[in-house]
């Protein structure tokens, strides 16, 4: 497997346009989720994959993406809608199965829209081109002389209409036009952009009718539970099932097989207890009697580990950003300032465990789970039970929160391999000790910042070292951060710095590594954000004018200008989306205007400021810290600015907002997952804190920057910025610098 | 260890929504699994187990109770009420005001924070922010809704 698992290089959609299929025999569900697939391919309109319009006007679209909170079924018809002119009470959406055929289905990187937009948009363009050229053809009127809007077609000429029902059959008949041949419409035209779209599973989120990965019980479904070796790559020495099958509704208990390194999205392993009903299996679990042999991994001690890395900050890495003579510019300095930062490892903690349904049948088997990624879920379904992709099918349910640990198909695999074992349906439900201590958990990561200042106390050095547990090493024999690992927050970062310098320092993993909501920007941004401001409070400065003067002014960004000779920026050229510190700056002067920044010495208010660019886009934030009456500290206010380019939907990008603050203040105040012997410590949410109500400013003011600019990502970029912001803030009030997450260790929050 | 297991498992009738069920299941089986597993009323979520984030919240008798730690002994006493009882049709006041202010993101947590808000609201019609802290303190979202909570709360009661 290559080691480029971000897949940040999206495939081009643009020749998938234009393929007929009979792709409505698939995955036809109601709008709240899943039924049986169902219903044929009517006559009408196929222009492609993503729609279909039948004769009574009804026009389905396919949702290709998951839905873990970030409303795609909610925005993509308004978009399809928009662009072909139909009226959004018509369309119907089903969720799309794991299929190559829809292009990259693996929704992570915030790049459902960023990455899609304008071929989503020539998608319905494609059709919305086909209705008017029936159209015309009856009419016989030129295609210009007709507008499509109001779900039929008009001609201008006379004002006939004709509804997109009574042409689709006439359209359906017609070769799909080439894509270079088909006009998106101007932005004008677009109504909903920008607007704030009603929630599509807003009534059934509140009705309970909403169907998550657990919610589907063919008849005969059992139910597993897997007891996991403690330690990844340990297994089984000894097991006594006896005491789980005197238990009633157990059905059977059946070994796994342990992974072999490179671990990637193997199974576990382990011994699972396969009941009537998941009571049944976990008390089975629990009766089991196991021993475990703890294999290489069974003397990581995350503690120890922190002086393993700090070792590694601490001498030369390899170098990926090199600007002008770092180490000349830092021995002629007037003074020399650094600091080390230490984020520990992060798990994802999605409010449902992961789950997953298989049935295996005849050499076929159909899964139903809350995946992030069907098509990778399809081929290690196939993989595990050997048989091929085309055996397998992979329904996608809602998501109760994915945040990037439901893009791995591990839990999908072991459910697929439990089917055919007992010849039955088998849920694999996944406990919420499972989930902590069997996760693929954020690189742990130290970082050293050196800076190096002259007599008046400008900056003319940078030195950033970074060594954090490469998520390569989950899949190859990788033990140092990669080039394209530091592109999150460390090479890509607009510096106003003359002399740079980035290097990657070695950090072996000894459990599973994974992305995170955010992944390296966590804490990249979080040691940068840290830095900008104690390089502020040592020179007697503003933090804001320290960051404005770091930053540098507005400009965009060369690869000369970074030092760096390559730069991924998450799959777009820099053409589309450059390192651009103007917009960097935009979010400071904003959020910092906002938040009353300027008289915050007058309101007695305490605030922190930080800003980060990640997936593309830019965000400010800016909290206040106060101290509650019996001692804690706690974030009151937050303002957060996001410049993401072009909005399709406002509310649900405030909400990501408004989440990733929330996200960033649970990492900042109790993140961190520990091991010992090589096993997880922390077990359930009393160890395994999260940010409560209580936690939570009271209002997040979020402001979007209106731009044109093509779109960025949405779900991930807000959360670098809040650890910073509140390290910063918890500084202005107390004097106390936090250097190491989680804050709680330092602080009472 | 006591040997439930080989303990028989007798008939409870169950009142759920109104509707009373004969449930064939251990007394100690958690009403969590009673409502999925064996009444296939899914809308309850299995979040922790442990009574540490709320996901299961149902009532019974009008109380918020976690539905992972409340044996089916104890629910058959009393009257439950799971999401897909708190309206007919979703017309409860604190859905329309969930819907109409988008609350969700992911949707998993929410019947949870919606039943606990309920049963705040049936006991205290005007809660203020600090009854809001506390009475919504059980209810965990990764998603991080909880400004959003708080506003629809208020304005279902009417103070917003």
């Amino acid at each position: 497997m290559s080691v480029d698992i971000m897949r940040l290089s999206r495939r081009s959609m643009l020749e998938l346009l234009g393929v007929s299929t009979g792709g409505l025999l698939l995955g036809v569900y109601p709008a709240v989720g899943i039924a049986a697939p169902g219903g044929k391919a009517s006559a009408g309109l196929t222009p492609n994959v993503f729609l279909h319009l039948a004769a009574d006007g009804t026009l389905t679209v396919t949702c290709h993406r998951s839905e873990m909170g970030r409303g795609i079924r909610s925005t993509l018809p308004a978009l399809f809608a928009d662009e072909l002119g139909a009226d959004l009470a018509r369309v119907k959406l089903v969720q799309a199965d794991g299929d190559a055929k829809y292009g990259d289905q693996n929704t992570d990187g915030s790049s459902s829209i960023r990455g899609q937009l304008e071929n989503l948009r020539l998608t319905a363009a494609t059709a919305r081109t086909m209705l008017i050229s029936a159209a015309a053809t009856r009419w016989k009127v030129a295609p210009e002389r007709c507008v499509a809007e109001g779900h039929r077609v008009i001609n201008t000429v006379n004002k006939a209409t004709l509804g997109f029902g009574e042409l689709a059959d006439a359209a359906g008949a017609l070769r799909v036009p080439d894509a270079k041949k088909v006009k998106l419409r101007p932005l004008s035209e677009l109504k909903r952009l920008g607007t704030d779209l009603p929630l599509l599973d807003g009534p059934a989120y509140v009705t309970g009718t909403a169907v998550y990965g657990a919610d589907l019980s063919p008849p005969g479904t059992l139910i597993a539970v897997i007891a996991r070796p403690p330690v990844v790559g340990g297994n089984v020495t000894s097991c006594d099932p006896s005491r789980a099958m005197a238990i009633r509704g157990v059905k059977r208990v059946v070994e796994l097989r342990a992974p072999v390194p490179p671990y990637g999205f193997q199974t576990w392993g382990g011994v699972a207890v396969v009941a009537e009903n998941t009571w049944a299996a976990l008390r089975g679990r629990a009766a089991l009697e196991v021993t475990w042999n703890d294999g290489k991994n069974g003397d990581y001690d995350s503690d120890a580990f922190r002086q393993t890395l700090s070792e590694s900050v601490n001498a030369p890495g390899t170098a990926h950003r090199n600007l002008g003579d770092v180490d000349k510019a830092l021995a002629s300095a007037a003074r020399v300032f650094d600091a080390e930062y230490h984020v520990p490892h992060l798990a994802h903690l999605s409010m449902e465990p992961p789950v997953a349904l298989a049935h295996f049948v005849d050499g076929k088997c159909e899964v139903w789970a809350c995946t992030q990624n069907p098509q990778d879920a399809r081929e290690e379904v196939a993989r595990v039970l050997a048989i091929d992709q085309k055996d397998v099918t992979v329904h996608v349910t809602l998501l109760g929160g994915g945040f990037g640990r439901k893009s791995k198909a591990d839990f999908v695999g072991e459910a697929a391999l439990l089917s055919k074992e007992m010849g039955a349906p088998v849920r694999v439900q996944w406990s919420r000790e499972d989930d902590i201590r069997h996760d693929y958990y954020n690189a742990v990561s130290t970082q050293k910042l050196t800076a190096g200042l002259d007599a008046k106390g400008a900056v003319t050095a940078w030195r950033h070292r970074t060594a954090f547990t490469p998520i390569a090493s989950t899949f190859a024999p990788v033990s140092r951060p990669l080039e394209r690992d530091l592109q999150q927050g460390v090479t890509d970062l607009a510096l106003g710095v003359p002399n740079v310098r980035a290097e990657a320092c070695s950090a072996e993993a000894h459990i599973r590594v994974g992305w995170l909501r955010s992944v390296s920007n966590i804490f990249h941004a979080f040691g940068v954000g840290s830095f900008i401001d104690e390089l502020a409070h040592l020179r007697g400065q503003d933090p804001r004018a320290a960051w404005l003067e770091i930053i540098g002014p507005a400009r965009k960004l060369s690869l000369a200008e970074l030092g760096v000779k390559a730069l991924a920026n998450y799959g777009a050229s820099l053409e589309d989306h450059p390192v651009d510190a103007g917009r960097l700056r935009g979010v400071i002067e904003r959020v910092t205007a906002l938040s009353g920044w300027a008289d915050r010495q007058k309101n007695g208010k305490v605030l922190g400021l930080a800003a980060h660019r990640s997936f593309l886009s830019y965000v400010g934030v800016v909290v206040s810290a106060v101290k509650r009456d019996d001692g804690r500290i706690a974030i009151d206010d937050a303002w957060v600015v996001a410049d993401v380019g072009l909005v399709v939907n406002a509310d649900r990008v405030r909400s990501q907002m408004e989440g990733a603050l929330v996200f960033g203040l649970s990492h900042a105040f109790y993140g961190g997952a520990t091991m010992k012997k090589g096993a997880t410590v922390q077990s359930n949410f009393h160890d395994a804190k999260l940010a409560r109500m209580r936690d939570v400013p009271r209002q997040i003011h979020v402001e979007l920057v209106k731009s044109e600019a093509k779109p960025g990502g949405v779900g991930e970029p807000g959360v670098p910025p809040v650890a910073p912001a509140i390290a910063n803030a918890i500084f202005a009030l107390t004097g106390k610098r936090i250097r190491r997450l989680p804050m709680h260790l330092e602080v009472p929050v | 260890m006591v040997p439930i297991a080989r303990r028989r498992a007798h008939d409870h009738p169950l009142t759920v929504n109104g509707v009373t069920h004969q449930v064939d299941a251990e007394p100690e089986m958690p009403l969590l699994w009673v409502l999925r597993d064996v009444l296939k009323l899914s809308g309850t979520k299995f979040g922790c187990g442990q009574a540490l984030c709320g996901a299961c919240t149902v009532h019974l008798d009008g109380k918020p109770v976690r539905a992972c730690v409340t044996p089916l002994s104890r629910a058959a006493a009393s009257k439950v009420t799971t999401i897909e009882g708190l309206s007919a049709d979703g017309s409860h006041p604190l859905q329309k005001a969930w819907v109409e202010m988008a609350v969700p993101q992911c949707g998993f947590c929410q019947a949870g924070q919606l039943m606990a808000a309920a049963a705040l609201l049936a006991s205290n019609p005007t809660p203020t922010d600090d009854d809001i802290d506390r009475s919504m303190a059980g209810n965990l979202c990764r998603c991080g809704t909880y400004t959003r909570i708080r506003a629809a709360i208020k304005k279902a009661a009417g103070t917003r």
